[in-house]
């Protein structure tokens, strides 16, 4: 039986930024009522019985506290969350187990001594910018010198494994601005960082108030991440993922599930699962998770197309090899064929391994997959 | 024996667009208890939604109403609804052969107009009684004495009875039904003689087959008499005869001499029932066939193709259906570079070409993409042979032409006096010849221009009415060949000849035309994932560029748990998207391209 890995949302924010579109509330009287929930949850999937039946019998290979902001919601309460995925699940030895935090959040010491005591091995932390006009602008309260200290903290702590976010193509951004960022992400020597073209989503104050925001054209927001994309790459951090960079051995064992087509089950108010061939999600409503609401399916998920699209975002790209693995089948001769139109515009590299999106590709993968899943011939695939 | 049918009436509504044709129809629908007031929704005869949405009519449409007049007798009236549009006249040419006579309405607040007059002319030529209402007197706009002055004075016709209504309100409606009775002359015709209909209309059913819509002129159908069609020859037996009322079929036993009503007879196949061909019956067929329309003759031609080539024979299916009730579009198989397979059509203008490609695709569901639209020009080539030519890519070896023609258009534009300068620019820019220019009354002109048929196809009534705030109309006829110095442009995408985008032009304004295609190009086509040059050539000449530059950012940069649903539907849209595309060599144009590159007014 497959692996499982479990991604908990927490919806708690002390407040909205600007451009954020996730599900989250500032409200901390619901904060121990959630906990609850969710525990209960972890112990009788009464909600996700529907699709996860039998869930408990699969080995957690990665847990992930995503938000919202874990580091809000207190140590404590993730402490019990992780205490009950010990007794119902068998959790494996190396389980990567990862916390969302918040630079801003306050006595952060205590709060990574608790999360390493009770399992918690990595940190993920939203810096977003380290020039602090900037970080003003994007509604975050840190400043450079507090992402500093909660660092420091972390690895005080003994979590060493830490990943920054970073933001680009955002308010007020020039290249040197940006090269300040990505300079502050390398000095700070984390395994791992996470940076995202912003796209201003509906429902935003950003998308509200976009002609006054300041933000760089397409062509500057598309050399910006040209330009991160070098720089990580010759200074230690390998582009692993469309977002996602890493030194070798430290990429992050649960996003890259999402990408391989592998299992997980995410439990909490918009939280999305993929199992036993299903994709279902909770609604973005906390009351309706509180009082039992199971989630709805969404469509069936693990098919071949799917799969290329998800590979196709990793730098490893789509290689025979996990095709003929994962569907008995090499890559489908339309595919390299429509791949191979797109090597010599420098978007793909097509080889004997399989085909991989160049940077250049990354940035218009959107048109390029589409494009090469449409010329997919049906009869080859399974 | 000829004798008179005293309580028929068969009449037609003739208009200018706008002018209160489909609203007077829906009044005297509802005033004589053809349609109750519940049932009454805008427009009744428009059947077809893009009638509705665009306030014209398109098809004719036949309807019989009973009233019972002043004299205390009841009378079937039959109205046959026409189109105004210049593009149509054929269709109001084939709805006046069945008819004894014609309300004319015209505007209290606008008077006669381009197409008033065109359709009044029609209305003539067929012997037609004429009856003049004038319409929208409860605007406070309306001057009805000064209008009716202006019907008086131009086309002669007498206004001291004719009816001032409101069809909006009712106002005065009842006196033109009973004008209808009194004016209109009835029918003749004799019941025992040999058969004889005009069918003017016909329209398929899924489950009835071919509905045949028929004027009689002589003799007796009944169900189960075998019926002939005199052109093709074609017998069937009769399964069911009818009147068309507003809000269905309704079967009677027999069609008699001077009646409209509809014939049904398992016709399987719409080319059995041509409209303009004239039923008989196989017992006592008659000896001659009536007269059937003037043959229109298309003056745009275009191609057709299915976005989706399996499409293909959905496609014949559909122009085939759709030919049966208009006998003015022509259609013939051809085969593109760019596009495959599909079939060059032939239409009376742009309005008419537009209106069949949304009929098409709304109608038969179907996909389509449609090339620059062409007038036939005409080669006269180095060996004295003359080539006629309605599509671009049959353009001949340049080197082979000794001279070249081109049909122009009489041209009469109506207006108030204000617009002048800005329609004779127009006309101007659109290598227009002046003719003359009339005073019909103090704010109305005749402004009479003699153009190249070309340059009237493409925007030149948009362009107008934007102009002139839609106060001008417009009317024109084919007149002629001209001489003229025609050129072939062709459209390079990343350095690939798109055929379907090939243009024969004026050679004198192949330059400015040239750079503005290459900017519509630039315009409409979205930026893909390479850069790619748009040039205009003559021959091997380029003479106008542009570049489309490559699509730079287009990624999802988060693609976690609930995303990966998101990102699958946002591929099958953009899927979708391409259907609405096609691509020639590795670029993908959508279907808007092809029409936007017409639209050449920037005023």
């Amino acid at each position: 039986m497959d692996t499982l890995g479990l991604y908990f949302h927490i919806p708690f924010c002390k407040g909205k930024c600007p451009y954020c579109d996730f599900y989250s509330l500032a409200d901390k009287s619901l904060y121990t009522a959630y906990k609850e929930a969710v525990c209960e949850e972890i112990k009788t999937l009464s909600r996700c019985r529907e699709f996860a039946a039998d869930a408990h019998k699969r080995t957690v290979d990665t847990v992930y506290f995503g938000g919202g902001t874990p580091s809000e919601w207190g140590a404590e309460n993730i402490r019990c969350v992780l205490q009950a995925v010990k007794e119902q699940f068998p959790l494996a030895a190396d389980a990567e187990i990862t916390v969302e935090c918040n630079p801003s959040t306050p006595d952060l010491q205590t709060f990574f001594a608790v999360c390493a005591e009770s399992g918690v091995n990595r940190i993920s932390m939203g810096m977003q910018s380290a020039v602090d006009s900037e970080r003003k602008k994007l509604g975050r309260r840190a400043n450079a010198a507090d992402v500093r200290a909660a660092l420091y903290a972390a690895k005080n702590a003994g979590i060493s494994d830490c990943s920054l976010d970073l933001m680009i193509g955002i308010p007020d951004q020039t290249a040197e601005s940006l090269q300040q960022s990505l300079q502050f992400l390398v000095d700070s020597q984390v395994p791992h960082a996470s940076v995202y073209l912003l796209s201003v989503e509906e429902g935003t104050f950003f998308h509200k108030n976009q002609s006054k925001l300041n933000l760089p054209d397409e062509d500057t927001a598309a050399s910006f991440y040209l330009q991160t994309v070098d720089f990580l790459n010759n200074n230690g951090l390998q582009q692993y993922e469309i977002s996602n960079f890493a030194r070798p051995g430290y990429e992050s064992r649960h996003n890259t599930r999402y990408w391989e087509q592998k299992e997980y089950l995410g439990i909490g108010p918009a939280a999305h699962s993929f199992l036993n061939g299903k994709r279902f999600g909770f609604t973005r409503d906390i009351h309706a998770f509180l009082q039992g609401q199971p989630p709805a399916f969404c469509d069936d998920g693990g098919d071949f197309e799917e799969y290329v699209m998800l590979r196709l975002r990793l730098a490893k790209g789509l290689t025979q090899t996990d095709c003929r693995q994962k569907f008995s089948i090499g890559i489908p001769p339309s595919l390299l064929q429509a791949a191979a139109k797109y090597e010599k515009l420098n978007l793909i590299k097509c080889g004997s391994q399989g085909i991989q999106l160049t940077p250049q590709g990354f940035l218009v993968s959107n048109m390029l997959i589409a494009d090469l899943l449409g010329n997919i011939d049906p009869t080859e695939v399974p | 024996m000829k004798e008179k049918k005293t309580h028929i009436r068969n009449f037609s509504i003739i208009a200018h667009i706008d002018h209160g044709k489909s609203t007077l129809a829906d009044r005297l629908l509802e005033i004589t208890g053809s349609v109750s007031k519940r049932e009454m929704t805008q427009q009744v005869l428009d059947n077809m939604d893009l009638e509705k949405e665009r306030g014209i009519t398109i098809k004719a449409t036949a309807v019989r109403l009973d009233y019972k007049a002043k004299d205390g007798e009841t009378y079937s009236l039959n109205l046959i609804d026409t189109p105004g549009h210049v593009d149509f006249n054929y269709e109001v040419s084939r709805s006046l052969a069945a008819c004894e006579g014609a309300l004319l309405v015209v505007d209290a607040t606008q008077g006669v107009e381009a197409q008033t007059l065109a359709n009044t002319y029609l209305a003539l030529d067929n012997d037609l009684e004429m009856v003049p209402v004038i319409n929208k007197v409860d605007l406070p706009a309306a001057e009805p004495a000064r209008v009716a002055a202006e019907v008086e004075d131009i086309i002669g016709l007498d206004c001291s009875e004719a009816p001032q209504i409101s069809a909006k309100t009712g106002l005065n409606v009842e006196e033109v039904l009973e004008q209808i009775v009194n004016n209109i002359p009835c029918p003749e015709g004799d019941d025992d003689a040999p058969f004889k209909a005009l069918v003017f209309d016909s329209v398929y059913d899924n489950y009835k087959g071919v509905i045949v819509y028929v004027r009689v002129m002589d003799g007796t159908l009944r169900p189960g008499d075998t019926m002939r069609m005199m052109a093709t020859g074609a017998q069937f037996t009769v399964v069911e005869v009818g009147a068309m009322r507003a809000m269905g079929l309704e079967p009677c036993d027999a069609l008699r001499a001077g009646e409209v009503g509809y014939i049904t007879a398992s016709i399987k196949t719409v080319r059995d029932a041509r409209v303009g061909d004239t039923v008989t019956t196989a017992a006592n067929p008659a000896s001659e066939p009536l007269e059937g329309y003037r043959k229109v003759n298309p003056m745009v031609f275009c191609g057709i193709y299915p976005a989706d080539g399996a499409d293909y024979e959905a496609l014949r299916d559909a122009l085939e259906k759709l030919q049966l009730n208009d006998a003015a579009l022509t259609y013939e198989p051809e085969t593109s570079g760019a596009l495959g397979f599909g079939f060059r059509c032939g239409f009376l203008g742009l309005l008419h070409l537009e209106i069949i490609q949304e009929r098409l695709e709304r109608e038969y569901n179907l996909d389509l993409v449609s090339t620059v639209p062409s007038v036939i020009y005409k080669f006269h080539l180095a060996d004295d042979t003359v080539l006629e030519i309605d599509n671009p890519t049959k353009y001949p070896d340049p080197t082979m032409i000794a001279w070249s023609e081109e049909p122009i258009a009489e041209v009469h534009i109506y207006s108030p006096p204000d617009y002048v300068g800005t329609i004779m620019e127009l006309c101007q820019s659109r290598r227009g010849i002046f003719k003359n220019m009339d005073y019909i009354t103090s704010d109305r002109v005749d402004i009479h221009y003699i153009l190249p048929l070309n340059e009237i196809i493409y925007d030149f009534f948009d362009s107008l009415k934007s102009r002139t705030k839609g106060y001008a109309s417009l009317d024109y006829t084919v007149i002629g060949y001209e001489k003229s110095n025609l050129v072939k442009l062709d459209v390079l995408l990343n350095g690939d000849m798109v055929d379907a985008l090939s243009y024969i032009i004026f050679s004198d304004s192949a330059y400015s035309r040239a750079r503005k295609i290459a900017e519509k190009l630039k315009e409409h086509i979205p930026r893909q994932m390479f850069e790619i040059p748009v040039q205009i050539a003559i021959g091997g000449k380029i003479i106008a560029r542009e570049t489309i530059k490559a699509m730079r950012k287009d990624v999802l940069a988060k693609c976690y748990g609930g995303d990966i649903t998101r990102k699958k539907k946002l591929l099958e849209k953009q899927k979708e998207g391409k259907k609405r595309m096609r691509s020639f060599g590795t670029v993908e144009v959508p279907q808007e391209a092809f029409m936007a590159i017409l639209k050449l007014d920037d005023q």
